[in-house]
């Protein structure tokens, strides 16, 4: 079963696979922790819409999806901070980006598998080319985020205090939604669109769960997110079934007994009087 | 005793969103002074607070800070705004927190240094905390957080500490342990203590100046000064009536 290895599509699956998987981890991690698990999942779907659109044209979909996912990112980082508000809008957008997908689909008369494969990802069948640009946009993403990080990290859980200490955090909100919708165009090859949303947020809602020290907690999303995508992909070209339905529920799968058996971790070790306030409001 | 001026506002008003929440606000403020911001909703307290950090600006007036012009990023300032309660589910450890207030600001990754770790370790000594360090910041109780912002607020060695309503989370015990912790600083370090309440009881032992805000009007002096009912009625431009009893004094009368 190890022989399929040295095939080169195989080599491309494991190597794009890999890189989409650790930068998925970490800006997931962020995702988590500012709240926006909403909005990256709202990317990939007006990724869709790019990507199907960018069909229609006669582009490559990458185009597509880098132009629309770039623009609603800086729009969602240029919405308020209040959070219900800021989903109602992320919401309706989102479903007018649906809308507009479809019609791409329909206008579009080449072959279906195209769309399919915006949809579900084909990693097994992703050339070298795409793997040179995954491999760009990995190292553009990575590169960004390691430079924000600080900043990124003390105003996800404290804006006020950030930007009293000199943190331009609206500017900080907006790079970092380029840097989801970077991550979001980068996947849609190897997961694709409805699938990207696993990588982004499983690995690191279980490593959250797990660990309470950010870098802990990063390492073990990505380490979570490879073993995901590696078992995903070995499993499927040794089966029948598609790679993103194997990460998806290996994904699920760790995820449930983590939740489950994590709870009894998570109930307030205060004396407070006013203790009951920090359960779930 | 000659005393230092550390912040001074003169003729300082705002107008935010067409209403005006403050004006003609005078302040001296000194080095080592324990002030307590009083007023009801919307008086403006958290406001002025902001003007002070430069997170926004003044409609007409001056401020000095220090002798300067207020700025963001300001490392002579701690500030801790109106605490909500965290989340469990933040992967963050008290000490990352506090680690916030020394290079959260900075560019790029960090890695670990001691000097980092020592400087957190004194900070969270400063609040008694040293304990609960390594606990996740969401599994605190409501004190234990405020203190750990506390701690994140003196990392940097502050002349200042501006806190919003530090103690409205917290029950009578915890309250009195933040309080006689902040009097410490402010008597042997000579920290400058802005501290916005709603309730002036849990103070009264430690503050040296009482600062009422109310209809965008402002006084300030000594509690006995300010809290009395021919002052009060003055700003709330309604009688208002000052009940001692038990040794706390009520504000009675005014809609708050």
């Amino acid at each position: 079963m190890f022989a399929l290895l040295h095939y080169q599509f195989i080599q491309n699956a494991f190597i794009a696979g890999s890189m989409v998987a650790v930068v998925a981890a970490l800006i997931g991690y962020f995702l988590l922790t500012r709240g926006l698990t909403f909005a990256g999942h709202a990317l990939s779907h007006i990724g869709f819409a790019g990507a199907a659109g960018a069909l229609v044209v006669g582009v490559d979909p990458i185009f597509g999806l880098l132009a629309f996912t770039i623009a609603a990112g800086v729009g969602i980082g240029l919405l308020g901070k209040k959070l219900s508000e800021r989903d109602i809008t992320i919401g309706i957008i989102m479903t007018l980006m649906l809308g507009l997908g479809a019609l791409f689909i329909s206008l579009y008369s080449g072959y279906a598998e195209r769309a399919y494969s915006i949809l579900f990802g084909t990693i097994l069948g992703i050339s070298q080319t795409d793997v040179l640009v995954t491999a760009i946009f990995s190292v553009i993403t990575l590169i960004g985020l390691g430079f924000i990080f600080r900043p990124l990290l003390f105003s996800s859980f404290d804006p006020e205090v950030a930007e009293a200490r000199g943190i331009p955090v609206r500017a900080l909100a907006v790079i970092f939604l380029v840097l989801v919708a970077l991550t979001v165009s980068m996947s849609v090859q190897v997961v694709g669109v409805l699938l990207i949303f696993t990588l982004l947020v499983g690995p690191a809602a279980t490593a959250t769960r797990l660990v309470h020290q950010p870098v802990a907690a990063i390492i073990l999303s990505v380490f979570l997110s490879l073993t995901y995508t590696w078992l995903g992909i070995f499993f499927a070209i040794n089966g029948t079934w598609p790679v993103s339905f194997y990460i998806a529920a290996l994904s699920f799968g760790v995820y449930l007994p983590v939740r489950l058996f994590s709870q009894k971790l998570h109930m307030p070790a205060g004396t407070d009087i006013h203790h009951v306030n920090h359960s779930h409001a | 005793m000659k005393k230092e001026t550390v912040i001074s506002v003169n003729n300082l008003g705002i107008q935010l969103g067409g209403r005006t929440i403050l004006q003609n606000v005078d302040l001296e403020i000194h080095k080592g002074e324990f002030i307590a911001i009083l007023g009801p909703n919307g008086s403006g307290k958290s406001t002025l607070l902001k003007l002070l950090l430069g997170l926004i600006k003044p409609s007409v007036g001056n401020i000095s800070v220090l002798g300067k012009s207020p700025h963001r990023g300001n490392d002579a300032i701690g500030y801790a705004p109106q605490h909500r309660v965290l989340e469990t589910e933040l992967a963050l450890r008290a000490r990352d927190v506090v680690g916030f207030g020394f290079d959260g600001n900075k560019w790029g990754f960090g890695f670990p240094n001691k000097k980092r770790e020592d400087l957190i370790n004194k900070a969270l000594k400063e609040v008694n905390a040293l304990h609960l360090g390594n606990a996740p910041i969401g599994h605190l109780s409501g004190g234990e957080q405020q203190r750990m912002l506390i701690a994140q607020a003196l990392i940097t060695n502050p002349q200042i500490l501006l806190l919003d309503e530090p103690l409205s989370n917290l029950d009578i015990n915890n309250g009195q342990e933040i309080v006689s912790l902040l009097a410490r600083l402010s008597r042997e370090k000579k920290v400058t203590i802005m501290l916005v309440s709603h309730d002036i009881n849990p103070l009264l032992p430690v503050v040296n100046r009482v600062l009422f805000m109310a209809r965008g009007q402002s006084a300030i002096g000594t509690p006995d000064q300010v809290l009395t009912s021919a002052t009060l009625s003055k700003l709330y431009d309604t009688h208002i009536e000052i009940v001692r009893a038990l040794n706390r004094i009520f504000v009675v009368g005014a809609e708050t």
